[in-house]
């Protein structure tokens, strides 16, 4: 199959060696999951491993989530590929080599990260609190050969506010982007803050969110993210300072803002260009209020309009995904649980039926029991197997399914990227109707001023003052609006990017999970079939089951079933052997009975069988010589 | 072909069989119980003339159950189905169709059991009208029917004893052999390890029907999730979705298969089992009284010899009174050796015959699985070409 070979070819491509393949497995193991974008297995040491193509990741991953359990992949390779049969990826395989698409750019571009070795430290006393706190820093060990870098391996120490840090800077940086979520800050007691496991997960966290990082395509070359990961000692990224500082700070440009004084509050384009935060501000706030609320009510038709019908088409689009991806999240958790419970029951009585075996063989005063304790055995022995497989049949239908997770944590950075749009042109509309308020204003001032000849010294000098303003915001709202020009690119670009991951994804979440179903589902049909043969010599032809005529020790012979379950005994007297004969008449019951083989009567004069018994009677015959 | 072993019966053997069918509904509330038609294909004589049906009801079941108790007292009569005391339950479709296989494997092990297939009861059971079975059962209830307490009470008994006997206590009347003790402990841990993996079983088939379930829910969101998705990538996960709702339907018939064919067959040994514990109180109850009658001989020779020596008028009584008592000690040690016979013979049987059972519950067991699980694989990898059609 195509899709087969697709991926095998990849494998066998990129992974040299079996050694590394080990490696591999246990590398997914860490790494919790597949990823988006990059590989799973980053902190590997492959080089070829990295390749960044959209097909190839999600298969690769769960390639390699199948490649796990030996025996599993010896199913998927028997069952797709009926030409092949060794089970090492790497042998024997001379189909004919399909290249797996790629993006055409980043062929053999990658940055791999880790973190590691979480570690307490003390705060240095800066704080007015006596004896200081101490806080968790993590290795960040990084793998590149991305030209922004100066290095090529290096790791620095960070701890979970930088990452806080990294996050805001980003989120200004790259406004309608899809920003990766960072992980929760955990509002915890700095007990727990410290307990192992807490630890563990935030250290798992980071190192997910940090990989996702490196792999958005605009992120992963970022200066942002450059410094995080390689400029040693503190982190060199300004803290967004907290609200309160920054309203005492605005606090002092307040009056001069609400009275309109503008000299020496010249307004920064830049600022502009950034959403109306912090106590700085407050007017702006307030000004972007009064809009958006005369936006709703309809008043002041803003004349740059949201023009992409398209665009909000989409939106609803990605809302209906949103809420049904949310829904199949819900029920594959549900799945999940329904999974781990059948393979648990199904262990639980292969236990039963263990005791039960040793418990006969122990006690076994009759021939009958031996049989039938070795029937048991063969019982348990599937059933415990059965739900050995169901075990790990979960563990990958976690793997696979776990997408649907992720792509929920992307649309919460789609939304981000769309607020940022929002807010960037509610800012343009402000400043529209603030130069439109302007320009009234100054045109006022005018017709009242032409009225008095010669001039009005007051409103004269009045209108040159709103004058220099209006050229400002002029300024302003240019800024304004090519950032939401800017940031409506980032939205398109990303979406587009967004959908062709998206599709790429899921169809590797399908196939993966499918592949996986159908894999484990042939493992368990063989390990059943074994069974099934070994007790078919107990088959009725559709008769009422179970129902067996009963042995007396008399004469009348029918009884027990024909198996062909031989006990170690070598001399194979005849207690250990069922035959089946057909015997006329019993139509009630089953279309075969057997002599008594308890009676040592019949030794030397075992019946031949029947109708479908062929091969029982064969194996008679022959073990008889 | 080679039918020649002397233990292999000839054509003309005589067989008996008996089909439970037909359960429907008569009356409602409290009173209201399953019918059922017994049809018998015989050439025993007694049973001559063709096919006979007729209705029955549950408790007729029991009565018949009761009675071959009391009359074959040694012979591990077949079990009975439970009774069931949550209403709604009772008339669910997969609780009748339950409790009729049940019965039916039930009669057919009495009518293909070399004594009990003799019996008069059965012939009424299988034979009679209603009002003769109606009659008949009235009769009987009340007079030899124990209790359940005293069952228990019986069974507390001979667990007690077979436990007292483990730790060195002696109890005079009490037969303990260390074959029997052996065979009775074996009993009582069967019981236990059956049971416990008869609750798995049940269990089982209720996961399999929850997974079926929850796949089935998971399929059809997967199917609202396919409309938000292009059109290749969309159908893929609509065919999904369907797939999905198909094993969902197999697991659901695979659910059912395991309840019938594996679950009952288990709980049916656990009920055997339970049949044996009350033939070993039947054993201890005989044995009981031929020790007592033993004693009371034994005080009535005494005072035979006494009357004899004081040559007393109550000599002649007490000699009649003697033979009695040795005429009944005799038909109690009769009886009790009957038991033990029987027991012996058909302690065998049973081993034979659950060796059978089980081998055959087995493999339904496994034949299901395996079913299940090849077309689970089938559905799924019907898929794969059609998402090999997606990813171009």
């Amino acid at each position: 199959m195509m899709g087969y070979e697709n991926q095998t070819y990849e494998e066998s491509h990129l992974y040299a060696s079996k050694e590394e393949m080990e490696s591999l497995v246990l590398d997914d193991d860490s790494s919790n999951g597949a990823h988006r974008f990059s590989d799973p297995l980053s902190s590997s040491s492959l080089p070829f491993a990295e390749i960044p193509t959209e097909q190839s990741q999600s298969p690769n991953s769960s390639f390699n989530s199948i490649l796990e359990p030996p025996s599993y992949a010896e199913a998927i390779f028997r069952s797709f590929d009926a030409d092949h049969s060794s089970p090492e990826v790497n042998g024997g395989h001379d189909h004919s080599i399909a290249s797996p698409s790629s993006s055409p750019s980043s062929s053999s571009e990658f940055l791999s990260i880790s973190v590691s070795d979480p570690q307490k430290e003390q705060e240095l006393s800066n704080s007015l609190v006596p004896g200081g706190t101490t806080y968790v820093t993590y290795l960040i060990t990084t793998r590149t050969n991305l030209p922004e870098f100066d290095g090529t391996e290096f790791s620095v120490r960070r701890r979970f506010r930088d990452v806080v840090t990294l996050s805001d800077r980003l989120a200004e940086s790259y406004r309608g982007f899809f920003i990766p979520l960072r992980p929760d800050k955990s509002v915890v007691e700095s007990q727990v803050m410290q307990k192992q496991e807490f630890v563990e997960q935030r250290r798992a966290a980071l190192e997910k969110y940090l990989r996702r990082l490196a792999a958005h395509p605009v992120i992963r070359r970022s200066e942002e993210l450059r410094m995080f990961l390689e400029a040693h000692g503190k982190l060199p990224l300004v803290r967004t300072t907290d609200v309160a500082s920054r309203m005492l700070d605005g606090a002092v440009q307040l009056p001069n803002q609400i009275f309109g004084e503008t000299a020496g509050g010249m307004v920064d384009a830049n600022e502009v260009a950034q959403p109306a935060k912090g106590g700085r501000d407050l007017l702006r706030i307030f000004k972007e209020l009064k809009q958006s609320v005369a936006n709703d009510w309809g008043g002041v038709k803003p004349p740059v309009v949201e023009e992409d019908k398209e665009l909000l088409e989409k939106k609803q689009k990605l809302q209906d995904f949103e809420l049904q991806l949310s829904n199949v999240s819900q029920q594959a958790e549900a799945l999940v649980k329904a999974q781990q419970d059948i393979g648990e029951t199904t262990g639980q009585m292969g236990l039963a039926f263990v005791k039960l075996t040793k418990f006969e063989t122990e006690q076994a005063v009759y021939d009958s029991q031996r049989t039938r304790a070795a029937d048991m055995k063969n019982v348990a022995t599937a059933s415990v197997k059965a739900s050995r497989l169901y075990r790990e049949l979960n563990a990958q239908t976690v793997k696979h399914l776990d997408k649907l997770h992720e792509y929920l944590g992307v649309m919460l950075a789609v939304k981000n990227a769309f607020s940022d749009r929002s807010s960037a042109l509610l800012t343009v509309q402000t400043l529209l109707s603030e130069l439109s308020s302007l320009k009234s204003k100054i045109e006022k001032l005018e017709a009242a001023s032409s009225k008095i000849f010669g001039g009005d010294r007051s409103r004269i000098r009045k209108i040159e003052e709103l004058r220099e303003t209006l050229g400002v915001t002029e300024d302003a709202k240019n800024s304004a609006v090519r950032e939401y020009e800017r940031i409506k690119v980032n939205n398109k670009n990303e979406l587009e990017r967004f959908e062709k991951e998206r599709h790429d994804d899921f169809l590797g979440m399908l196939r993966g999970f499918i592949v996986n179903q159908a894999g484990y589902a042939e493992k368990m049909a063989n390990v059943w079939e074994t069974v099934a043969e070994e007790t078919s010599g107990y088959a009725k032809h559709g008769m009422t089951a179970w129902l067996v005529g009963t042995t007396t020790m008399e004469a009348l012979a029918f009884g027990s079933m024909c198996g062909l379950n031989f006990l170690s005994n070598s001399n194979l007297s005849f207690t250990s052997w069922f035959c089946a004969t057909s015997f006329a008449g019993m139509s009630a019951y089953t279309s075969r009975s057997s002599s008594s083989i308890l009676s040592p009567s019949s030794r030397g004069n075992l019946p031949l069988s029947q109708g479908g018994m062929v091969s029982a009677s064969k194996l008679t015959m022959e073990t008889l010589n | 072909m080679n039918t020649t072993s002397p233990r292999s019966p000839s054509s003309q053997a005589p067989f008996l069989s008996v089909s439970v069918t037909d359960p429907a509904k008569m009356g409602n509330g409290v009173q209201a119980c399953i019918s059922t038609k017994s049809s018998p294909k015989t050439n025993l004589p007694e049973y001559q003339g063709h096919e006979k049906i007729v209705i029955r009801r549950y408790s007729d079941f029991v009565w018949l159950h009761d009675r071959l108790f009391e009359k074959f007292k040694g012979i591990f009569i077949p079990p009975l189905p439970e009774k069931s005391t949550v209403e709604k339950f009772r008339f669910s479709a997969e609780f009748i169709e339950m409790r009729r296989q049940a019965l039916d494997v039930f009669v057919n092990r009495i009518a293909s059991h070399h004594e009990l297939r003799q019996s008069d009861d059965l012939r009424i059971f299988l034979q009679a009208d209603e009002q003769t079975m109606d009659r008949a059962r009235f009769q009987e209830t009340g007079i030899f029917k124990k209790k359940p307490a005293d069952l228990i009470q019986i069974f507390k008994d001979v667990q007690s004893k077979v436990s007292d006997v483990v730790l060195g206590k002696e109890k005079p009347v009490e037969e303990s052999t260390p074959e029997y003790e052996k065979m009775k402990s074996y009993i009582f841990e069967l019981e236990d390890h059956l049971a416990e993996a008869q609750k798995h079983a049940y269990r089982l088939v209720k996961r399999h029907r929850e997974l079926g379930e929850s796949l089935s829910e998971f399929g059809k969101a997967v199917k609202l999730l396919g409309t938000c998705e292009d059109d290749a990538l969309g159908k893929a996960f609509s065919e999904l979705g369907a797939k999905s709702e198909i094993i969902s339907i197999k697991l659901q018939k695979e659910a059912h298969h395991l309840l019938m064919h594996f679950e009952e067959p288990l709980k049916d040994y656990v009920r055997a089992v339970q049949s044996i514990k009350a033939t070993i109180a039947e054993r201890a109850t005989a044995f009981k009284k031929q020790c007592e009658l033993a004693e009371t001989i034994k005080f009535k020779e005494i005072d035979l010899n006494k009357y004899r020596l004081t040559r007393s008028e109550k000599l002649a009584e007490a000699e009649r009174e003697y033979e009695m008592l040795k005429a009944e000690g005799e038909e109690a040690s009769r009886r009790f050796d009957t038991i033990v016979r029987l027991m012996n013979e058909e302690i065998i049987r049973f081993q034979e015959q659950k060796t059978s059972d089980m081998g055959l519950a087995f493999h339904e067991f496994a034949k299901g699985q395996a079913w299940l699980a090849n077309g689970i694989a089938d559905a799924w990898r019907s898929l794969l070409p059609k998402l090999e059609a997606c990813s171009s």
